[in-house]
């Protein structure tokens, strides 16, 4: 296998191309079917009973009145669920987050679910459910979470990498630390330090299709799901195993997903669907509602940071420091380590040190957000940057481009860097025509950098000849945002044929082997190089077969342009044998044509962009208008231009919102004040400009085709471009997100003051 | 639940009279579902209103305007007369949530819903606006502003309905204007809202004036000290400022998940500021 | 109680038994098989389950079944002519103006009605016409662009 090609400004027939995605039609149409779209003989409407109590002791749950009610056909609880974790913390976690068992430990918690013949039934019957609590104190903010005297969540927590280990429990779950070299020495030698803490509040990914299963448990144990997900596989091994059944027993078929942005790649209600299919012995349907899926599927940590960068006059930094205190809501994640590790992965520092803790709140579960971690840390970094350039008087393009990281660089996480797209995004951004427009008046211009690292990871792909001579692809990775009409285009490529010749279907979990799921920016990525080498493989049986009918050795034949061409003197003049002509012989040349891969898509190639936002702010109400945005970004090589330019402009504008609008808010009872699109406020059609995106293609030398994830690291710099502008426009620092307008306009008046 | 579509107001009327359990009007729905949904009420019956033709009329009256109580905001902005002579009415009630929302709502259902933060109830209060009542002890006359008794709750009786909203005619250099403040560009709930209708000379002197703030109070507040700082002014700056400063004294807001008692105070003051300016120039101040 | 209704839903008459309660979104995706109309929120919030009823855009959510006697509804089911896409819908593909596409047949509707109303609208127009329809995936910038491409197209 080839692994380093030189690939740059390469050019191909097909990869590069804008083509129309395979699935368009049915998606225009309305015949593209999600989660919440299919149906199945029989089926029951399966709910969910949630605590109300942000922390509470279950003491009692009766369902005798619920289960005599007329139409209803099973109810569960905790009691459905006997432990098959086998001593596993994190899928006792799961199982513990998906129905709660002695404790509720936020709003939304499930104590129970009931299917019935229809809505109204079920309804009636959650009603009928009653739950004696015992309301204890509850903790929500992370810094609260820390104190000493905080209600305690778990009694089983003893933080993870301070020594001694504690003997007390705590909501503190686990420390960690990154960095090299001498922070003190550095820090001595800076002629400027600037040293300041931040705030995030808790985001949502906030797709449009709310979590919705269909499952079906034979009384033989065979079962079906149709689910909605980032990852077929991973739901049917989690489920599998939370269930104590066999993992080739449960076929789960991914359906469209609408929206997943890391949020669906954990499971939620799908084990009580299946648990409500097997006690009730009928199909069951549960679709959650909107409010459920705020407060009750995986939202990102809230966020507590403080970071603190010297810098010489020159502009070069010299140390930096950050402790960042995430939470995992109400269950231990390692949230603030992912932060950590990236805080300050776009620069090349002698002297870099970063500390994580972790805690759990009375929130729901966090769940990975497009880049996971990243864009808070990045909004306390990159405001910081700002700050330093600012305070030493130096451009704030140029200070970064000084201080960028570049191959050879030991990342603030330990490796070190091969080729990357730091330097590259930034040269750009400083050269972008945005850079040099006239602003208008209230109105200035931020700028901001980001990393995410991307992930390889478990892929399987199958590659099929068909008969007439066309090809089938079946992939195990979620099409999020185009990756079918991708991996075509990757297939085509290979075997010289049109991108129309290559059907690729996402296969369900019985017909394919082991998938990781769509997250880490891995889909087209890993698929593509799993597909390439299927394609390749299956080429050889396609030389072979034109060797066979040729009679000439298989080193003499060469596949180009979709077709076996024998090369040398003796055999050259021969006429090539084209796919279709080999795949019509082949049920006397050796039976079908196929190709496998089963790979550990390794070396992902990290990724790096630089976004330039222009922001106008009203300083009498304190709102913020997005008038210009430009997303820079390396994606390796863009398959797809068109649905590379989707991923920039969706994670931008993801950014955005977090930036301006989008938290969570609780009330002193520690319930989900705005668990609805009305008051979550997610950007609109009309609260957004343009979002200009410029590709650059820096190519990963570890793909075949240099491919590089593209998906995350889009939603990792705008809130800092945000922040960053706001504070040219209005000149007050934000260090608090979302810049709502309560909040600008409150620095502005203190400002003022 | 039963749904009932009369045909005629007297029969709306009297289904909701003598109904013994919890009955709603619909009439856009807009509101009325999304409570259904979230199961915040169980209503035994639904009379659908809009099967009244003559609630469904815009009518060019002697005294004005009167828009059926199940007209749809969207349909406003059809009437060419009503956009030219209350575009601060058609603006405020088309700021109600979407595009979708507004092919259905209606400002009566606006106004009986008794939000605060009702967006065509504070240009309806500065216009001077009243309801037509049916009930079944006839029929009655409200000021827009009586309506609302406190956060969701009206001074209708039992069994009325407002069958029609009663603009009063333009008067000439007249002007009328609505904004709000929202986080977003749009389907927000207004966190502060104001209304300004006012009427000049010849020479640009203000010599009416009705000012209306919405999401600062339990109701929507008709502010007369607010009127009265730009009455016999041409909005100049000094003005401008006791305008302000009226609007922002007479606010009564609470913190919530929308806004801060600070925020609303001081949004208020600015809202009323450049809603007078617009409302000005409508009237064909300079 | 349950409402007996004779409707026209695109173009086809259409009977139906439904609750009195029951939301038109949850006919037309549970009684009649027409899952195009998809409910994100069901509270008018995400303009996902729109649909065109009587000429105006509507959220299918906040209107009950009950209502639909008489009345006549566009779905997106309806919007291609046979196999030609409809200029929105083909522009759509074309300008990648969709990602995951659960958003997509409220947008189709949006546009549709939006155009209908305005057929050379400005980019405000069309930001402020679908401000009501919620995307996650795309930043709206190729939505925006395949309608002013499907605007032009369909002026001629």
């Amino acid at each position: 296998m080839t692994m380093n090609p030189d690939l740059v400004d390469k050019t191909y027939k097909v990869i590069g191309t804008r083509v129309r995605r395979p699935d368009g039609v049915d998606k225009v149409t309305g015949r593209a079917r999600y989660g919440a779209d299919a149906s199945a003989p029989g089926q029951l409407v399966g709910l969910v009973l949630r605590s109300p109590h942000a922390h509470a002791v279950i003491k009692k749950i009766d369902i005798s009145k619920a289960e005599k009610l007329k139409g209803v056909k099973a109810v569960i609880t905790s009691a459905d669920f006997p432990d098959h974790t086998n001593g596993d913390r994190g899928l006792r976690d799961i199982l513990e987050n998906c129905m709660a068992r002695k404790k509720a430990l936020y709003d939304g918690h499930a104590v129970a679910a009931v299917a019935a013949v229809d809505a109204r039934t079920a309804r009636e019957a959650l009603k009928l459910i009653k739950v004696d609590y015992q309301i204890l104190p509850h903790v929500t903010e992370v810094d609260d979470a820390f104190k000493a005297n905080a209600p305690l969540l778990h009694d089983d927590i003893f933080t993870d990498g301070i020594t001694p280990t504690p003997t007390k429990s705590s909501n503190f779950v686990k420390q960690a630390e990154y960095g090299h070299g001498d922070i003190d020495a550095g820090f001595r030698e800076a002629d400027v330090i600037i040293e300041k803490s931040y705030k995030t509040e808790q985001t949502h990914q906030g797709y449009i299709e709310p979590h919705s299963c269909l499952a079906s448990v034979s009384p033989d144990g065979m079962a079906e799901m149709w689910v909605c997900t980032q990852g077929h596989f991973v739901y049917r091994n989690q489920c599998a195993a939370i269930l104590g059944m066999d993992a080739n027993k449960l076929r789960v078929t991914s359906s469209e997903i609408g929206g997943g942005f890391g949020g669906k790649t954990h499971i939620w209600a799908e084990p009580l669907a299946l648990a409500l299919s097997r006690k009730a012995n009928r199909p069951v349907k549960l679709t959650m509602t909107r409010d459920e899926v705020f407060r009750a599927t995986g939202p990102t940590s809230s966020t507590s940071i403080d970071v603190k960068i010297g810098a010489k006059k020159d502009g070069t930094i010299t140390a930096a420091f950050a402790e960042l205190r995430y939470h995992g809501g109400a269950f231990p994640g390692n949230w603030a380590e992912f932060g950590a590790m990236t805080g300050f992965a776009c620069y090349d520092l002698k002297n870099v040190k970063t500390v994580s803790k972790d805690c759990v709140v009375n929130r729901p579960k966090t769940a990975a957000y497009r880049a996971p971690s990243t864009p808070q840390v990045c909004f306390a970094v990159e405001s910081t940057v700002d700050e330093v350039a600012r305070a030493i008087g130096m451009n704030p393009v140029d200070f970064r481009i000084k201080n960028a990281a570049k191959e050879g660089t030991k990342s603030s996480y330990g490796p070190v860097y091969g080729p990357i797209g730091i330097g590259p995004t930034l040269e750009a951004a400083k050269n972008h025509p945005h850079m040099k427009a006239p602003l208008a008046k209230d109105t200035g211009r931020g700028m901001a950098c980001g990393f995410w690292f991307n992930f390889g990871g478990q892929t399987c792909v199958d590659m099929n000849v068909t008969p007439d001579g066309n090809v089938t692809v079946a992939v195990g990775t979620i099409d999020v945002g185009g990756s079918r009409a991708s991996l075509a285009l990757v297939v085509a490529e290979e075997l010289g044929v049109p991108y129309d010749a290559v059907r690729v279907v996402v296969a369900d979990t019985s017909t394919l082997g082991h998938n990781d799921m769509t997250d880490g920016s891995r889909g087209t990525f890993s698929s593509s190089m799993a597909a390439v080498f299927a394609t390749r493989n299956a080429i050889k049986t396609l030389r072979e077969r034109a060797a066979k009918t040729w009679e000439i050795p298989l080193d003499e034949v060469v596949w180009e342009d979709g077709a076996a061409r024998a090369v040398g003197a003796q055999h050259g003049n021969r006429a090539p044998l084209t796919l279709k002509e080999i795949a019509a012989a082949a049920p006397g040349s050796g039976g079908p044509i196929a190709g496998h891969a089963e790979i550990v898509a390794d070396n992902a190639g990290v990724s790096f962009a630089t976004h330039i936002c222009d922001a106008h702010v009203d300083k009498e109400t304190g709102k913020t208008t997005i008038t210009r945005y430009t997303v820079i970004q390396d994606a390796g090589k863009a398959m797809h231009p068109a649905y590379v330019e989707g991923q920039y402009q969706g994670g931008a504008a993801q950014g955005i919102g977090w930036a301006l609008n989008e938290e969570y808010i609780y009330g002193a009872n520690g319930r989900l004040q705005n668990a609805g699109f009305l008051d979550y406020r997610i950007p609109v059609c009309s609260d957004l400009p343009m979002i200009d995106t410029q590709i650059l293609e820096i190519p990963n030398p570890h793909h075949p085709y240099g491919v590089r994830g593209v998906g995350e690291t889009s939603i990792v710099p705008p809130l800092a471009a945000v922040a960053n502008a706001v504070t040219n426009a209005a000149g007050v620092h934000m260090n608090h997100v979302p810049m709502s307008p309560p909040r600008i306009l409150k620095a502005i008046k203190a400002l003022k003051a | 639940m039963r749904y009932e579509a009369p045909a005629t107001a007297k029969e709306a009327v009297a289904l909701l009279a003598k109904e013994k359990g919890t009955a709603y009007v619909l009439a856009g729905g807009t509101d009325l579902l999304v409570k259904m949904k979230a199961g915040m009420v169980e209503p035994d019956l639904v009379v659908d209103i809009k099967r009244i033709k003559a609630m469904r009329e815009i009518k060019k009256t002697a005294t004005g305007f009167s828009i059926g109580g199940a007209v749809p905001c969207a349909a406003l902005t059809e009437n060419a007369a009503l956009v030219k002579a209350w575009p601060g009415v058609v603006e405020a009630a088309n700021l109600i949530g979407s595009k979708q929302v507004q092919g259905r709502c209606t400002m009566s259902g606006n106004l009986c819903n008794a939000s605060p933060a009702a967006d065509s109830v504070p240009a309806l209060v500065a216009a001077g606006a009243k309801v037509a009542i049916t009930g079944p002890k006839g029929s009655r006359k409200l000021a827009v502003e009586d309506v609302p008794a406190g956060v969701g709750r009206t001074n209708l009786k039992k069994g009325e309905i407002v069958t029609s909203i009663e603009l009063p005619k333009k008067l000439a250099k007249s002007g009328d204007a609505y904004l709000r403040f929202i986080p977003r560009t749009e389907m927000d709930i207004a966190v502060v809202s104001c209304a300004v209708n006012l009427t000049i000379d010849g020479k640009g002197v203000i010599t009416k004036a009705r000012v209306a703030l919405g999401a600062v109070a339990v109701t929507v507040l008709l502010v007369k000290d607010a009127a009265k700082a730009i009455i016999g002014t041409k909005l100049d700056d000094a003005a401008k400022a006791k305008l302000t400063a009226a609007c922002s004294a007479a606010c009564k807001p609470i913190d919530d998940k929308r806004g801060t008692i600070e925020f609303r105070t001081d949004v208020a003051g600015v809202l009323a500021r450049r809603a007078a300016e617009t409302a000005y120039a409508r009237a064909g101040g300079k | 109680m349950s409402v007996h209704v004779k409707t026209t839903i695109n173009g086809d008459q259409v009977e139906f038994v439904c609750g009195a309660d029951e939301p038109l979104l949850d006919v037309l995706r549970n009684r009649l098989g027409l899952t195009g109309a998809k409910e994100g929120c069901g509270t008018g919030d995400c303009g996902a389950c729109s649909v065109i009823l009587d000429g105006r855009l509507v959220c299918s959510c906040l209107v009950l079944g009950a209502e639909m006697d008489g009345r006549s509804v566009e779905t997106i089911e309806g919007m291609a002519d046979g196999a030609k896409l409809h200029p929105l819908q083909q522009q759509f593909i074309d300008n990648a103006a969709l990602q995951c596409g659960v958003c997509t047949p409220g947008f189709l509707m949006a546009a549709q009605a939006l155009l209908r109303k305005n057929p050379d609208p400005t980019e405000e127009d069309i930001r402020f016409g679908l401000a009501g329809n919620l995307c996650r995936c795309t930043g709206y910038d190729k939505i925006v662009r395949a309608v002013q491409a499907a605007a032009k197209e369909m002026r001629g």
